[in-house]
């Protein structure tokens, strides 16, 4: 069999395990953010937190418990690494430095996990698994909360109301993300991924001497880092390790648990605005996307154009012999699309275009399918922005699921849009402008400003992959990714609540002939343009500095 | 004013007692459950699935590339140029290994890949000098390699730089050096190979592997007997 075949094998295989999961989980996940009962154990986490989890919220009050828990968050893993030194259990490791802390802890709060450390060296059992894998679950509970709001957004009318943040973190937590992760640790550790708290050992070498290796909650660490699309791995190498991702088989269960959320949760959508149709408009748009950029990648990398590759006969740089080409662009698409960042295979050693793709993945704002939560509120702005170009052309007021898409909403919608290309193309302006910040690439020309877009484009889209040549462990590139990822992450949230809010005050307006019939096919297509023009359009002139340079040169 | 200072302070409160609660239970309880079933279930790669040699020697981690080189000229020159010994199957470049750099109480590997582009001349010499070697290395009197014959793998650097495989076509390139070295059948070599060669799972995921180590291992065991 060829390796281009067994490529689209393993593609079919995993979208048949997507859509064998999509309707239990989606409905499931529909029926925890809906329920009214409370289980016991979660009634006694609500008494500890001292909330009332039936009491609704309007939008400031669910935005102020999205940002108290952050803040809190971002500062209790600041604190926990800069207490490494002292904390047992911590292999003896010393304590983080305050930029590089800053940075790893706005990381992993914002749902990036851009890492500017290497795990194997800087850090400890307990701030890898009492700190930053503990991120991974709740960041991505906030994330699926804040999606959820927007959903009963348009679900509801005549109320301000948009459930209560405490009970939609708690239950995003447990009743999601942690039976799927116990589940799937064990399967990783089947395959090989390794579960210990190990202190650093010696291990004996074939040609004599020893190797000095730590051990680690990997397998633990790994499911939540793909299921929760975080994306810090626990290695260096992330999840090209092979005690993170030790098989074939392993790589393609990591992938799906990249996509099995953010892609189910469109039926939670569909069931909770009442209408499943329209939850698979919006899972066609992703899937549209997701599909013709894997098949893109695949082309490309399949092809290898470029001088190195020339000589090797193939582009295997960076990559691990049991994933091969193809299962390398299938997850590296996935990572990208996805606000995952978990890599298998080296993403700046990827050929000039598919860097590229994977550049453009992230700058479509994740969407297709994106991160758990962020994936769905970010498709459903474009969603809104697609019925209001729409309207344009017809001369008429624009309305999605039932709500009039007024001045109002669309200012949120636009603010949401502009947020992350501002973010992305002032901090690479300003970077490549100033003397030092530049010093920090490997590659020159082309691929060293392709570098320093990625990195911000990493860090203000939540992504947190790297073209890792550069060495952003300075404290201009610490510091400025760490407000890039922040801002990133939570202004955005502000537009997406407020525009929440804004349409569950609303009453419905009833369908007529005139109105825009966002179930069908023609939307999705309509959908799709709009993604791509907006996108286009914000960073064509940077893509034509980087990735396209160098493409075409080669 | 003072009002929205004791919401705020009420807020921050009840957000530090949620995380506290959620990291004792995604912090502890989660992962020393799974711990506690992986130790159980599936001992030995929870634990590193490490391999042992006749005499009960651990020799490396089956899953984890080493390296297979001549003792060094001099141990304590840090530059000098690793040379492979071409008794043993050589496995993939790690150009992107490094050391650590912090907690240097350890030395401790750091994966990693080179991260170098296409275009970058740096890897473009790494990639033909490597090409060069294995041609060298690989012709004996008797069978001589062509350079279209050697694999992309053998000649880049893997994603981790720890990469335990190499493709059936790289391992089949070494066969006759190898017998060659080891004063062995070339058949017998070549069948060696095969019994360790590793097809796709269920026939299409990932690439066909040979584990270096195993291969080596077993080469060991034949050369002995």
């Amino acid at each position: 069999m060829s390796p281009v075949l067994a490529g689209v094998l393993q593609l079919l295989a995993l979208i048949a395990a997507l859509a064998l999961a999509y309707r239990p989980l989606g409905d499931h996940m529909a029926r925890v953010y809906s329920s009214e009962k409370h289980y016991k154990p979660e009634k006694w986490i609500y008494k500890a937190i001292g909330a009332n989890p039936s009491a609704e919220m309007r939008w400031p009050a669910y935005l102020r418990g999205v940002l108290a828990f952050s803040a809190v968050s971002v500062l209790f893993l600041y604190a926990l690494q800069r207490a490494q030194g002292i904390l047992p259990g911590s292999l003896g490791f010393s304590a983080i430095d305050p930029d590089q802390a800053f940075n790893t802890a706005a990381s992993f709060v914002a749902n990036t996990n851009w890492q500017s450390y290497y795990g194997e060296q800087a850090m400890g059992h307990v701030v890898q698994t009492g700190g930053l894998a503990v991120q991974n679950f709740v960041s991505a509970a906030v994330g699926m909360a804040v999606a959820v709001a927007l959903v009963r957004g348009f679900a509801r009318s005549r109320t301000g109301e948009l459930g209560n943040f405490w009970a939609d973190l708690v239950r995003g937590t447990v009743r999601i993300l942690l039976p799927i992760a116990v589940i799937g640790a064990i399967i990783l550790v089947a395959c090989g991924a390794i579960q210990n708290f190990a202190g650093i050992h010696e291990v004996g070498q074939f040609m004599g001497g020893a190797q000095q290796w730590n051990g680690g909650a990997v397998a633990s660490q790994e499911v939540i880092k793909e299921l929760g699309t975080n994306g810090g791995g626990y290695f260096n190498a992330n999840s090209a390790h092979p005690f993170e991702n030790p098989t074939p088989f392993s790589n393609l269960f990591e992938i799906f648990l990249i996509l099995v959320i953010p892609f189910a949760l469109t039926r939670t959508f569909g069931r909770m605005v009442g209408s499943l149709r329209q939850g698979y408009a919006i899972l066609a748009t992703m899937a549209t996307i997701w599909l013709g950029f894997t098949a893109l990648m695949m082309w490309t990398e399949f092809t290898h154009h470029g001088p190195a590759f020339d000589v090797a006969g193939g582009a295997m740089e960076g990559k691990e012999t049991r994933f091969g080409v193809g299962a390398s662009a299938i997850f590296s698409v996935a990572t990208t699309l996805t606000s995952t960042g978990a890599v298998n295979s080296f993403h700046s050693s990827y050929t000039g275009l598919g860097g590229g793709i994977q550049l453009l993945g992230m700058q479509l704002g994740e969407i297709a399918p994106g991160g758990v939560g962020s994936g769905l509120y970010g498709m459903l702005v474009m969603a809104i922005i697609a019925v209001f170009i729409a309207g344009l052309m017809v001369g008429r007021t624009p309305e999605y699921l039932g709500k009039k898409i007024g001045t109002r909403e669309i200012k949120f919608a636009a603010c949401y849009i502009l947020i992350t290309p501002a973010l992305v193309l002032c901090f690479t302006a300003a970077a490549m402008a100033l003397p030092t910040p530049p010093h920090s690439m490997l590659n020159s020309g082309a691929h060293g400003f392709s570098e320093v877009l990625y990195a911000y484009t990493s860090g203000a889209n939540n992504n947190g992959s790297a073209f890792a040549g550069l060495n952003a462990d300075t404290q201009w590139y610490n510091s400025t990714i760490g407000i890039a990822m922040l801002l990133g992450r939570f202004l955005p949230m502000v537009f997406v609540l407020a525009l929440a809010g804004s349409l569950a005050e609303q009453k419905p307006v009833p369908e007529t002939a005139g109105t825009l019939r966002t179930d069908k096919p023609l939307y999705t297509g309509l959908l799709v343009g709009t993604i791509l023009i907006v996108t286009g359009l914000t960073y064509f002139p940077a893509l034509a500095l980087g990735p396209l340079a160098e493409g075409l040169a080669s | 004013m003072n009002n929205s200072v004791g919401n705020t302070a009420r807020l921050i409160g009840a957000g530090l007692r949620a995380l506290l609660v959620l990291t004792l239970i995604c912090g502890v309880i989660y992962p020393l459950a799974v711990t506690g079933i992986a130790q159980a279930l599936f001992n030995d790669k929870a634990n590193g699935s490490e391999i042992k040699d006749e005499s009960g020697n651990v020799v490396g981690s089956s899953l984890i590339g080493q390296t297979y080189d001549l003792p060094k000229k001099d141990p304590n020159d840090a530059e000098e140029a690793a040379r492979p010994d071409l008794k043993w199957f050589q496995p993939r470049p790690s150009n992107g290994l490094g050391a650590n750099s912090v907690n240097t109480q350890y030395s401790l590997i750091l994966s990693g890949a080179t991260n170098k582009a296409a275009d970058n001349p740096d890897l473009v010499q790494l990639v033909t000098e490597a090409k060069d070697a294995v041609i060298a290395d690989n012709s004996t009197a008797t069978y001589e390699v062509k350079a279209q014959d050697v694999p992309a793998d053998a000649v880049t650097s893997s994603g981790s730089g720890l990469d335990p495989n190499i493709s059936p076509q790289y391992a089949e390139l070494q066969i006759h050096r190898v017998a060659e070295r080891n004063e062995l059948d070339v058949k017998q070599v070549a069948e060696l190979v095969a019994d360790h060669t590793t097809g796709r799972t269920l026939g299409f995921m990932g690439e066909p592997r040979v584990n270096v180590l195993e291969l080596n291992a077993a080469l060991k065991a034949l050369t002995k007997s």
